[in-house]
């Protein structure tokens, strides 16, 4: 079985718009879904900035899906559809 | 609420906003244009009425974020005017909030609601439990007689169907010294008599109708000047970024601090010094000595509780010692307070040492606005490592620990664990019997969970906490330093 690997931007924009509320996500995962997913912490991947903004910060990305506006129902969520 | 939510995130893109266009080539421009950046044409509305009303609440954000007070804008003048007058000022304008009555949505005063799952039940014991005669029937369900209803609250707990509700005014609910009054159309306003800034009622507020007055563009202008401008960190930066103190000391750098201090520092004075006059009070008797750092509480004492004062302690705060030092080796330098609340502006105000303010969200903006990865930046050095107890001190409970912690005999720790009704009728006990019973140090802090939970703060209290815990564990104590 695959596993699944959740990236948490934890650059300044992220961290600051929001994804220090997002940390909590490092001992729900493990907990739910034990070692089929792999949560981490990240500098900041880039994608603010790829749409030139940050209006849409904290970002994370759970494999190569990239979450917008993350929150840690919405993440949840996604890795639930996956597996 | 928690502070990570969509109404604090806008104050936050207007910050980085404001910072962005600073920096940019025509300053005055670009503040203009921020409103119909953040909501372009064509763009769905995401909250307010409409496109226009939207812009017009950024716009009076902007304001608050130049630094000015909402209350005094006239409509007419362009954003544009305010960031030159922003530019032109010599000192930041006096008094910390500001409330933007547009963005307010005149929330129903609180009262008792009968809602529609009222069945018009047999039983009605909703009737027969109202002390007052205020619940009556009418078209099949129970009615609330508002001048009669004292929102004992008596039936809402005896409803089988849960169909009574106290409406509440989160601004209203969260002041703990009933500061927000309506005016005659029912928009929030400040009673700055009454006002501790403790930063509540921002925090609180569902419609981010108050606001922070912003010294940022003071701050900016003097390090685009060339001034040397030096940063105080307070305790409970500690979480609030990624990367630890250490590299965001660098970033700050990067900012344009010409240098970073710990106010932890500062905290180890105040450790000693209040363990001292602790036990010169307790042997002169003293029933018991309440601490004095929070900014809210000193403002409590003055406006509601004078008489609690002989048993304040009469030690500074950390702030007050590292400014000093500060500004003795460096005269020339300006000093900004990098803070977890609103509440500090008064203490920065009324301290020739502190020239700025400046809080957790505004600096975020900055290092932004700036492109700055914290994550990215080496690791700097503070000159002066602080102790495991000064750097707790933004922690409920980590004054009094400190204090204990270095003194001997009988230090029994009483922790105000944040302002509200029932904390003051609890101090305004104290006063009145000079006595404690539940200790003879009593530590108050304004915010529940200490200054990691303050207005201003970006990481959640528990968090915060843990990040803070990891740092002390590896820093020295204060008997050793």
């Amino acid at each position: 079985m695959n596993t699944i690997t959740v990236k948490l931007c934890l650059g300044t924009a992220c961290y600051v718009m929001g994804s220090s509320h997002l940390q909590d996500l490092v001992d729900i995962i493990p907990d739910r879904f034990g070692d089929r997913v792999v949560i981490a912490g990240h500098n900041c991947l880039n994608l603010c900035t790829s749409n030139g903004e940050h209006a849409e910060s904290p970002y994370v990305k759970i494999d190569d899906e990239i979450i917008s506006n993350a929150t840690i129902e919405k993440v949840l969520d996604h890795i639930e559809k996956k597996l | 609420m928690n502070n990570n939510n969509q109404s604090i995130h806008i104050k936050k893109e207007v910050l980085v906003k404001i910072i962005k266009a600073f920096f940019s080539e025509n300053f005055a421009k670009n503040v203009e244009l921020i409103p119909f950046e953040m909501r372009p044409k064509g763009m769905n509305v995401p909250y307010r009425c409409c496109i226009y009303k939207e812009r017009a609440i950024l716009r009076t954000r902007i304001i608050a974020g130049l630094g000015f007070s909402i209350e005094n804008d006239d409509e007419i003048k362009q954003l544009s005017v305010y960031a030159e007058e922003a530019l032109a000022r010599e000192t930041p304008a006096s008094g910390p909030l500001t409330v933007i009555d547009a963005a307010c949505k005149g929330c129903t005063p609180h009262r008792i609601h009968v809602t529609d799952l009222c069945q018009g039940c047999v039983a009605r014991p909703c009737q027969s439990v109202c002390k007052f005669g205020a619940i009556s029937m009418s078209n099949g369900r129970s009615v609330i007689d508002g001048a009669k209803c004292k929102n004992c609250k008596m039936c809402i707990a005896q409803c089988p169907y849960n169909a009574i509700v106290k409406i509440i005014v989160p601004c209203e609910d969260a002041c703990p010294v009933d500061a927000i009054v309506k005016d005659t159309n029912g928009f929030v306003q400040i009673d700055y008599d009454a006002c501790l800034s403790c930063g509540k009622c921002i925090m609180n507020c569902p419609f981010g109708a108050v606001h922070e007055k912003s010294q940022i563009i003071d701050i900016l202008k003097q390090m685009q000047s060339g001034g040397r401008v030096i940063a105080l960190i307070a305790p409970s930066i500690v979480g609030q970024f990624p990367g630890g103190v250490y590299r965001l000391k660098t970033a700050m750098q990067k900012a344009g601090f010409a240098d970073v201090y710990e106010v932890a520092q500062g905290a180890d004075t105040t450790t000693r010094n209040e363990a001292r006059e602790f036990a010169e009070r307790m042997e002169a008797g003293a029933p018991f000595m309440t601490t004095s750092c929070c900014a809210g509480y000193s403002q409590f004492i003055n406006k509601h509780l004078p008489e609690i004062r002989e048993f304040v302690s009469a030690t500074k705060t950390p702030l007050y010692y590292i400014a000093e030092k500060v500004r003795r080796d460096e005269p020339s330098a300006l000093t900004v307070f990098i803070s977890p609340c609103v509440a500090k502006k008064n203490e920065g105000r009324a301290n020739p040492n502190i020239d700025f303010v400046m809080n957790y969200e505004e600096l975020g903006a900055l290092l932004i606005a700036r492109n700055i990865e914290i994550l990215d930046c080496e690791e700097a050095v503070f000159d002066t490592e602080s102790s495991k107890q000064g750097r707790n001190f933004g922690v409920s409970g980590g004054v009094a620990g400190a204090v204990a912690s270095i003194s001997q005999g009988d230090v029994r720790p009483c922790v105000i664990n944040g302002l509200d009704k029932t904390t003051i009728k609890l101090l305004k006990k104290m006063a009145k019997d000079r006595k404690c019973e539940e200790g003879n140090l009593v530590e108050v802090m304004c915010c529940e969970n200490g200054c990691i939970g303050g207005n201003a703060t970006i990481c959640p209290p528990k968090t915060a906490q843990r990040a803070l815990a990891q740092f002390c564990a590896g820093s020295s104590d204060l008997k050793r330093l």
